[in-house]
C-alpha cells in the first residue's frame, strides 16, 4: 500500500531559479529565504519518498489560451523545461511514473474530477523551481514526479473549495495504489503577490501568516474563501494559494507542522515554506 | 478572517483587472504573440521588425501602440495577461520590479523599498 509521508509547500518564483544557477544562496538578499530549506532536505533524506506529486500552475509555457484545462495531469516518462522566453537554464529531464499517473487519473475521474491527460508536456518554473529547492544539485532526481497542473491564468479559476476536494481525492487515489511506495505531495506558488495593474507590489503579511497557520489546523475554513477573497487579500497572483489547498486536502492522516519559513520580499512576492508530516 | 468571508464578493478590487473571458477574447492576438516569445527564434524575429511581427499576429492598433510604447498598463487594458506580457518584458530585459515600478508610477528604488517595507 502506498503511504502519504507528508506535504510541502514552497513558493516557485522564477528569480529563485536564477539565484540557484548563479550560486547566490549566501547573498544577504537570498540567505533568509534559502536558510529555510535545509530542515526540509533533512526530512526528505530520512523519509526518502519514491514519488512526488507536484501541484503547480503553468504560466504560459505548455498551455496557451486556445486550450486551458482547469486540471491537467502529466502521464509521461519524463518532463523537460524550456527557457520560457527569458533564457532560463535548461535542466536535466525530471523522471515521471506513467503507471502511477494513469492510476491517479483513473481514480480522479472515477471520483468525478474531469482531468486533462497529458502524455507530452513541458514544465515551467512553477514545477522546476520547487524541484531545485527541495532536491538541490541532485541529478537524476531521486523521486519520480507527477505534475498536477491547475489553471490560475484565466478566470474562472477553480474555487478553493473545489481544490481542497481535489486534494482529498488525490489522497484517496494515493492510498488505493497497491505498491509499497512513499508519496510526498508538494503545493507550490504563493504567497501574496501582485504583478499587474496599479496595485502591483501588493503584499499582505497578516493574511499570509493567517493562511500558514490555518492550513495546518483548520483548512476547511480557508476552503470557504472565494477566488475574489484571495485576489483581494493576497493579490492577483496570490490566488495560487489554491495549490497549497490541494496539497493539504491530500493529507488524510494526523497532520503536524514540522517546519516553516516566511520571508518578504523575493522578487515581488512573499515567499512561504511549510513542511507537514502526515501520520497514520 | 470572518470579515473577509462576509464581504460581498462582487466588489471591485482597485488597481486590479480580472483576466476573464472578456479580457481573454480582447487580448487573444496580443497574448498569442507574447506566447510565441517562448521560442528564441521568434524573439529574434520580433527584434528585427517589431511592427511587422505585431501585424503578423493580427494585433489591433491599440495593442501595437502599447507594444511600441512599452506601456504595460495599456497592454493590460488591451487584453494582455501579465504572464504572457512577462515574456515581452523579458525581451526588453525588464524585471518584474521594473514592470511594477512603471505601473505604479514609482521609481524602481521606491518600488523595491515598498516591497521591503511589507516585510516589516
Amino acid at each position: 500500500m502506498a503511504t502519504i509521508a507528508g506535504g510541502i509547500t514552497t513558493s516557485h518564483i522564477p528569480a529563485i531559479g536564477n539565484a540557484i544557477s548563479q550560486g547566490l544562496q549566501g547573498e544577504p538578499y537570498w540567505k533568509p529565504f534559502f536558510d529555510g530549506y535545509p530542515r526540509v532536505h533533512e526530512w526528505l533524506n530520512v523519509v526518502r519518498p519514491d514519488i512526488a506529486i507536484v501541484v503547480y500552475n503553468d504560466h504560459g509555457l505548455n498551455f496557451f489560451l486556445d486550450n486551458v484545462p482547469t486540471f491537467a495531469i502529466g502521464a509521461a516518462k519524463e518532463y523537460r523545461n524550456e527557457d520560457e522566453g527569458w533564457g532560463l537554464k535548461t535542466l536535466p529531464p525530471f523522471p515521471g511514473d506513467p503507471e502511477f499517473s494513469w492510476h491517479l487519473i483513473e481514480s480522479l475521474v472515477n471520483d468525478e474530477f474531469d482531468i486533462a491527460m497529458c502524455q507530452d508536456m513541458v514544465v515551467d518554473h512553477g514545477f522546476t523551481v520547487p524541484m531545485s529547492l527541495l532536491w538541490p544539485d541532485q541529478s537524476p532526481l531521486p523521486v519520480r514526479t507527477i505534475p498536477v497542473e491547475v489553471n490560475t491564468v484565466q478566470h474562472p479559476i477553480p474555487t478553493p473549495a473545489r481544490c481542497f476536494k481535489l486534494g482529498k481525492a488525490i489522497g484517496r487515489a494515493i492510498e488505493a495504489w497497491p505498491e509499497d511506495v512513499k508519496v510526498v505531495v508538494i503545493g507550490t506558488g504563493g504567497m501574496s503577490h501582485q504583478l499587474d495593474g496599479t496595485r502591483a507590489g501588493f503584499i499582505n503579511k497578516e493574511f499570509d501568516l493567517m493562511c500558514m497557520e490555518k492550513i495546518v489546523t483548520d483548512p476547511e475554513q480557508l476552503a470557504k474563501l472565494t477566488i475574489r477573497d484571495l485576489v483581494r487579500e493576497a493579490g492577483a497572483q496570490g490566488a495560487e494559494f489554491i495549490l497549497w489547498l490541494i496539497m493539504r486536502g491530500a493529507l488524510t492522516g494526523k497532520v503536524s507542522k514540522l517546519h516553516s519559513n516566511y520571508h518578504i520580499p523575493i522578487s515581488n512576492t512573499a515567499a512561504g515554506l511549510l513542511l507537514l508530516e502526515n501520520a497514520a | 478572517m470572518a470579515a473577509v468571508m462576509n464581504e460581498k464578493t462582487s466588489e471591485e478590487i482597485p488597481g486590479t483587472t480580472f483576466f476573464d473571458g472578456h479580457q481573454a477574447m480582447k487580448g487573444y492576438a496580443l497574448n498569442k504573440m507574447c506566447y510565441s516569445f517562448n521560442r528564441a527564434e521568434n524573439r529574434e524575429e520580433f527584434k528585427r521588425g517589431e511592427e511587422a511581427y505585431c501585424r503578423k499576429y493580427g494585433l489591433n492598433e491599440d495593442q501595437i501602440r502599447a507594444i511600441r510604447d512599452r506601456d504595460v498598463l495599456g497592454l493590460i487594458e488591451a487584453g494582455g495577461n501579465i504572464y504572457y506580457l512577462a515574456k515581452f518584458a523579458g525581451i526588453l530585459g525588464l524585471s518584474v520590479q521594473d514592470v511594477g515600478a512603471q505601473q505604479t508610477g514609482m521609481s524602481v528604488e521606491d518600488f523595491n523599498a515598498m516591497l521591503r517595507k511589507a516585510g516589516e
